[in-house]
């Protein structure tokens, strides 16, 4: 990589500037990750794109590039795979937690996540992602929680909110047929061999800062082999939202947050934890 | 007097979510609504380049990595020299610290 | 040299697969072959392969897909209904090409049918089971001995392929108990640069997956999958032959029932009717060249195909024969295993041009 004056200069040209004078004496000081492998497809906005990018940041801190295995869900992050520099398995819907543990038990040294989204985790998968916790599998699982299931154009997802509009709940969530919305950190909580349960989100600088604290705590806490890490994301969808993703953050202030509760549900070494989990 | 701050936004890899001109806290940044990359999407720009103090917020809230933020060295050390403390310390939180000069 | 032991089926199979080098095993108690899991259970303190007892076989098949897709010698065993879970699971694996070996040790069906052996799932095996254009790599045990030399097969040929390979046992063969012959234990040394370790920088990642969404790359990996199973097809048909050189009616059968059907060939030929059998070992790929051949032979008159079933190997039976001679059929299902004498007795009713009856049990 290109440092100081050089690199300046040519992010400049890329960017059109032109008076490189008043650039001179400057130092970088956060730039796109070299482990993130191309533009992805993404829909603006979208917290998918951000995680991704605090996954990649994560490891490439943790120089951790040459050991971390992911396994990547059906659902809009298929294609996970092509965006992160690192080997990756494509798992049948729902099976992440399955295959992530087929990889991990062979290879407990090495770091394994699994990425998922609501219907791949909480609905199909829910069976795998259970007992992958009950039994503490030592991986990290990574839960795009947006309520919705984006891929397919908008249906309804365990963790729609009650009264919110899908595709398949056009008046919206009926709790009576559809059940309530699935609270999985405070699921996966109960579990003794989970050892770290946070949920976070990227609304804004600090709550991203802290989404990316969690991450890096989870991979600090798997390799030192503590059991089940849980990082949920509440993430938006304008997409399926049908909204703009200025507008997705005020959905997710207004309704998001009071429901999915963000903050520490459980971990090592801490007795009190900061949500009401439930 | 320059700005404590630069940001450049990659054009082709911004896809105008406008999160970063809402976050910004001098509102230095737009969104560039008289023009489109390659993708028909309009991309943010800093258009008031005298005001960024290299907060880093836009270069964390932005989803897609597009943008590089540069912070101006201490005074002292602006002819490029070792850095006091301009490489690998605290600063405006925790983003990713690129390798400087020094470091790489 | 290896050891002589009198063991059961299952439990002979998993003591191979440990010989063989087994590095995970993930499976679902069901009868009837729930030894195996329990056997793995029992000695692996002795060794250090992974065993979990999964929450499914579907949950069971995707953890074989991790670890093998991680480079990892791996089995599962499973029974009917717990293979169907698989077979999604399967056809990632076959797209994603990552070896595994499977057991499928059928019972009667269809349903939850009956915990008693039988040979329906020949179809599912050998013609697909899960979906899209893939094959399994199917080997046929008719015995105890043949479950321990099957399942070093089908190790070697999954990481020669890089292809799901399995055993079509039944619970009968499962339960029997014989004198075996085990092997000693290998050493078991894989190369497999596509595995997802962990990328150092001297490569690319990899990844594995099965998702083509562009038609034309959907097309090329197809056509790349249908290459390599046509190179099992030229290279991996194996078949068991026993009277065929002067034989006037010809025995088909696989597995179990070519054990019965073997004794029916004895019994034919001591009252004085020119029996033989034709045993296929890989049911896939299915021996059709040689059957093919038999049936041009100007001394065989038909052929009978026995199995305990509806009727489903006969299907490749009458491909293979490809109209030259009569092809019939004979099954029986529930898992009623026919008798030596019964089989003799429709193979004679044939040749004298009655119509085999089913006998009452």
């Amino acid at each position: 990589m290109r440092e100081g004056k050089e690199w300046i200069e040519a992010k400049d040209a890329e960017a059109g500037g032109e008076d490189k004078e008043a650039r001179e004496g400057y130092e970088l000081i956060y730039r796109r990750t070299p482990l993130l492998v191309t533009r992805n497809r993404y829909c603006p906005g979208c917290f998918h794109s951000t995680i991704h990018k605090f996954l990649m940041e994560v490891v490439e801190e943790l120089d951790i590039q040459e050991k971390t295995i992911g396994v990547c869900p059906v659902g809009c992050s298929v294609f996970a795979y092509e965006y992160l520099d690192v080997d990756m398995q494509e798992a049948a819907h729902g099976r992440a937690a399955a295959v992530a543990t087929g990889i991990k038990r062979l290879h407990p040294d090495k770091v394994v996540f699994s990425y998922q989204g609501d219907g791949d985790l909480a609905a199909i998968g829910i069976a795998e992602t259970l007992h992958a916790c009950n039994r503490g599998e030592n991986f990290t699982f990574v839960f795009i929680n947006n309520g919705i299931y984006g891929m397919t154009g908008g249906q309804m997802a365990p963790t729609t909110l009650e009264g919110q509009k899908s595709t398949t709940s056009p008046y919206g969530r009926d709790i009576k047929t559809a059940g309530a919305p699935l609270k999985m950190c405070e699921i996966v909580s109960h579990f003794d061999a989970v050892a770290y349960v946070e949920r976070v989100t990227c609304n804004t600088p600090a709550n991203a800062r802290k989404a990316k604290r969690a991450l890096k705590k989870a991979f600090e806490y798997q390799i030192q082999g503590l059991g089940t890490t849980f990082i949920e994301v509440a993430s938006n969808c304008p997409s399926q939202w049908k909204c703009t993703p200025v507008q997705s953050l005020d959905w997710l202030k207004d309704k998001v947050y009071p429901y999915y509760q963000l903050g520490v549900f459980k971990e090592p070494g801490k007795e009190k934890t900061t949500a009401q989990g439930k | 007097m320059p700005a404590k701050g630069y940001v450049g936004i990659d054009k082709e890899m911004c896809k105008g979510c406008n999160l970063c001109v809402i976050h910004c806290p001098t509102e230095c940044l737009a969104l560039n609504t008289s023009d489109t990359n390659s993708y028909g999407l309009h991309f943010a720009y800093l258009v008031d380049e005298e005001k960024c103090i290299a907060c880093m917020n836009c270069g964390i809230i932005c989803p897609d990595a597009a943008v590089t933020v540069y912070r101006m060295r201490k005074r002292k050390d602006a002819a490029g020299g070792a850095g006091a403390n301009t490489a690998g310390t605290g600063g405006a939180g925790a983003g990713s610290r690129a390798q400087t000069g020094e470091g790489a | 040299m290896g050891e002589v032991k009198l063991m059961k089926g299952n439990e002979a199979l998993a003591e191979a697969a440990i010989r063989a080098g087994l590095q995970a095993y993930f499976g679902y108690p069901i009868t009837p072959q729930s030894e195996v899991i329990e056997y793995l259970a029992r000695e692996e303190p002795k060794h250090n392969y992974v065993l979990i007892q999964a929450e499914s076989e579907v949950a069971a098949v995707n953890m074989m897909y991790g670890s093998g897709g991680a480079g990892g010698r791996v089995m599962t065993t499973t029974s009917s209904p717990g293979f169907s879970l698989m077979q999604e699971g399967i056809s990632y694996i076959a797209c994603a090409q990552i070896p595994c070996v499977f057991a499928n040790i059928v019972r009667g069906g269809p349903g939850l049918g009956t915990i008693q052996p039988s040979q329906s799932d020949y179809n599912q095996a050998t013609k697909g089971g899960g979906h899209g254009d893939y094959n399994l790599i199917v080997l046929a045990p008719n015995s105890v001995q043949e479950m321990v030399d099957h399942c070093y097969l089908a190790f070697e040929l999954a990481d020669k392929y890089r292809s799901p390979a399995m055993l079509l046992s039944d619970g009968a063969i499962g339960q029997m108990m014989e004198k075996v012959m085990l092997p000693e234990p290998m050493e078991y040394k894989p190369d497999k640069p596509w595995a997802t370790v962990g990328k150092p920088k001297t490569r690319e990642r990899n990844i594995l997956t099965s998702l083509y969404i562009k038609s034309e790359t959907m097309e090329d990996k197809n056509r790349e999958l249908q290459r390599k199973f046509q190179r099992i097809r030229e290279n991996e048909v194996r078949y068991d032959e026993y009277k065929m050189d002067d034989a006037e009616m010809v025995i088909t059968a696989f597995g179990l029932t070519s054990r019965v059907a073997k004794k029916a060939v004895d019994i034919g030929r001591e009252a004085g009717l020119k029996l033989g059998m034709f045993r296929p070992i890989t049911v896939w790929p299915y021996p059709y060249d040689r059957l093919n051949e038999i049936a041009g032979r100007k001394g065989v008159r038909f052929f009978c195909s026995v199995e305990m079933n509806a009727g489903q190997m006969v299907q490749d039976v009458k491909l293979a024969v490809c109209g030259m001679k009569p092809v019939h059929f004979y099954g029986r299902m529930g898992g009623i295993v026919p008798t030596p004498q019964e089989i003799f007795e429709v193979i004679r009713d044939i040749s004298e041009g009655k119509e085999p009856r089913i006998k009452e049990s």
